[in-house]
């Protein structure tokens, strides 16, 4: 039945074919296909390189961004592109352990009842000029991940400037986001949510 | 009976040469897009078997085909799968043959990903069966990128990093990939070029370097850096430099795309305390807000390979795939999930869903809302997916 159905449209498609085109078209009949692709190559162990060294970047005042939601005025006098440049350096998680600094949902400012939790992380710096110090930014789990890697970028550069702001040099305070890829707590609640809405500070000391 | 088989192929050449003369100028475009409220177009399969059946099954099902029998389907697509698959498809509605072909070399799924692709261009559509996708596979508390074929058939691993790994993003029409890595600390973006297994450090800076995102035509780069102290948009040459910032917020801003032009660049951000879409010139500019009416706090946006749509997720509680005119305007919310990734169609998603611990991913062809699973593929938690374009 369906041969015979396929048959007629054959011949019918043959003459069509022939009329339109006045010779048989010279169509291979079997399409080759290419060979797989492949996915990913064969990866090669990157070779680290050094960060490249960061130009400066003037803040002026009534460009780029017309986003008005925050005052960039108190940021004029900071140099905020010195930083990064502690790579190696051995990292002491205890030191500062007491001086986790929590977020509101949503947000990176840092709450006034928080603020005095700098005050450990500044005077150690202070009492000990060789060593920097890395902000950890962290999320909880109820954002997107693009979302909450931005989050908690934004969250370890706020508590960055505030450290610039009692007066450490900014090119001591590194800065990095782990989204919502660390929690403190594993939870699924509010109990848990809180833990994680957070700010650490690590501090690197020079190889010795 | 090989001279058989020869002369049906003969017969079957001459009706491929014959269907762009007779399709001209009926063929129906039938995407019209409501998102979500489209009806699957209606197709019936004969004499595939196995493997191939389920290909073909798979691809128009998240294409928007519905299977069904040959009396209601508006196609019908038959043909046999041997030694190679053979195929042909036929509009009922118009009465009219639109394609008869055999297929030889690379494998059945390749074969039956062809045929597919091959009766979607007879009915003037874009194919996506021989498209790739990128992820992200979890191991612990670490990850390693992923390419797979789109239906998550080969994955094959692209880092050896045992570190945090995000964002794959590919070079358009390259077997290429940006992604963010934490293997050498603080997050990185790195170029992997997955033909030659080479890459580089693409953006390496002090604070944390984020989501990259290629131009359409893989010349710039838009990305979430903090080196000068804030979280900001910036856009940088493929081929290197110092790359321009674009935003001066005191807020963070995240998961930028680009317009299917080049023109601008998408990305979320808070705005007077409200989470919304924003675009801005690629070359910088005044903000433009995209409005997304209906939904809060939208995250992650996509701009569609035509042109017309962005896809995001919105925050609300859980995480809900949405759509909405690239111009802004109503959204419309189409299943749970994030992350949703445009097929070269325009019109399917690869999204993640979470589940308990775990994420998988799954494709969604939005005119439809019909949703596949990609259990198959290796590993429990699997997220951050890309589709080549």
């Amino acid at each position: 039945m369906k041969l015979n159905r396929f048959t007629n449209l054959l011949v019918i498609g043959l003459i069509v074919t022939v009329a339109a085109t006045g010779c048989k078209k010279k169509t291979g009949f079997v399409t080759p296909l290419p060979a797989n692709m492949g996915g990913g190559g064969v990866v090669k162990d990157p070779r680290p390189e050094p960060a490249p060294p960061l130009g400066t970047d003037p803040i002026t005042k009534g460009t780029g961004n017309e986003i008005k939601s925050g005052d960039i005025k108190d940021m004029d006098g900071v140099k905020q592109n010195a930083f990064g440049k502690h790579e190696g350096w051995p990292e002491d998680r205890a030191i500062l352990e007491s001086s986790k600094v929590y977020f509101a949902f949503d947000s990176a400012s840092v709450r006034p009842g928080e603020a005095s939790k700098l005050t450990a992380v500044v005077d150690y710096l202070k009492a000990n000029a060789d060593k920097a110090v890395k902000v950890e930014g962290h999320c909880d789990e109820r954002g997107t991940e693009a979302y909450n890697l931005s989050l908690g970028d934004r969250r370890s550069v706020s508590l960055r400037e505030e450290l610039i702001k009692l007066g450490i040099d900014p090119t001591r305070v590194d800065t990095i986001t782990f989204g919502e890829a660390r929690p403190a707590s594993t939870g699924h609640d509010e109990a848990a949510w809180k833990l994680n809405r957070r700010g650490e500070f690590i501090v690197l000391s020079p190889p010795k | 009976m090989k001279h058989m088989a020869n002369w049906k192929f003969l017969w079957i050449a001459l009706l491929a040469g014959l269907a762009p003369v007779a399709g001209h100028g009926q063929i129906r475009i039938e995407y019209d897009v409501v998102p979500g409220g489209t009806k699957p177009v209606l197709v019936s399969m004969s004499g595939f078997t196995g493997e191939a059946a389920q290909v073909i099954q798979f691809d128009l099902y998240v294409q928007g085909f519905a299977v069904t029998n040959a009396e209601a389907a508006q196609y019908e697509l038959s043909g046999s799968n041997g030694e190679n698959l053979q195929g042909k498809a036929m509009d009922r509605v118009a009465r009219q043959a639109l394609l008869a072909k055999s297929y030889s070399g690379a494998g059945l799924r390749r074969q039956a990903h062809t045929f597919v692709d091959d009766f979607l261009q007879s009915i003037k559509r874009v194919g996506i069966g021989k498209s790739k996708i990128a992820y992200r596979s979890m191991k612990g508390e670490n990850g390693e990128i992923y390419v797979a074929d789109f239906d998550g058939f080969n994955p094959t691993p692209v880092t050896k990093d045992n570190a945090l790994v995000y964002s794959p993003a590919w070079e358009p029409g390259k077997m290429a990939l940006y992604y963010t890595t934490y293997k050498m600390g603080n997050p990185s973006i790195f170029h992997h070029n997955l033909s030659s297994g080479e890459r580089s450090a693409f953006a390496r800076h002090g604070g944390s370097s984020l989501s990259p995102a290629v131009s359409p035509d893989g010349g710039r780069v838009a990305m979430i850096l903090s080196k000068d102290g804030w979280t900001d948009l910036y856009v940088g040459s493929a081929s290197g430099g110092e790359p321009k910032r674009l935003t001066r917020s005191r807020e963070d801003e995240s998961g930028p795309c680009w317009s299917s032009d080049g023109k601008w660049i998408c990305f979320a951000a808070k705005v007077n305390e409200r989470r919304s879409l924003c675009k801005i010139p690629a070359g910088g500019g005044e903000i433009v807000r995209i409005p997304t009416s209906g939904v809060l706090n939208p995250t992650e946006p996509e701009w569609s390979p035509d042109g017309k749509w962005i896809v995001f997720t919105s925050m609300m509680g859980g995480f809900e795939i949405c759509v909405v005119p690239s111009g802004g305007g109503v959204v419309t919310q189409l299943v749970p999930g994030e992350d949703p990734s445009w097929a070269p169609n325009s019109r399917t998603v690869i999204f993640t869903r979470r589940h308990g611990s775990g994420r998988s991913l799954s494709l969604l062809d939005v005119p439809t809302k019909q949703v596949k699973d990609m259990s198959r593929i290796p590993g429990n938690s699997n997220s951050q997916p890309s589709w080549a374009k």
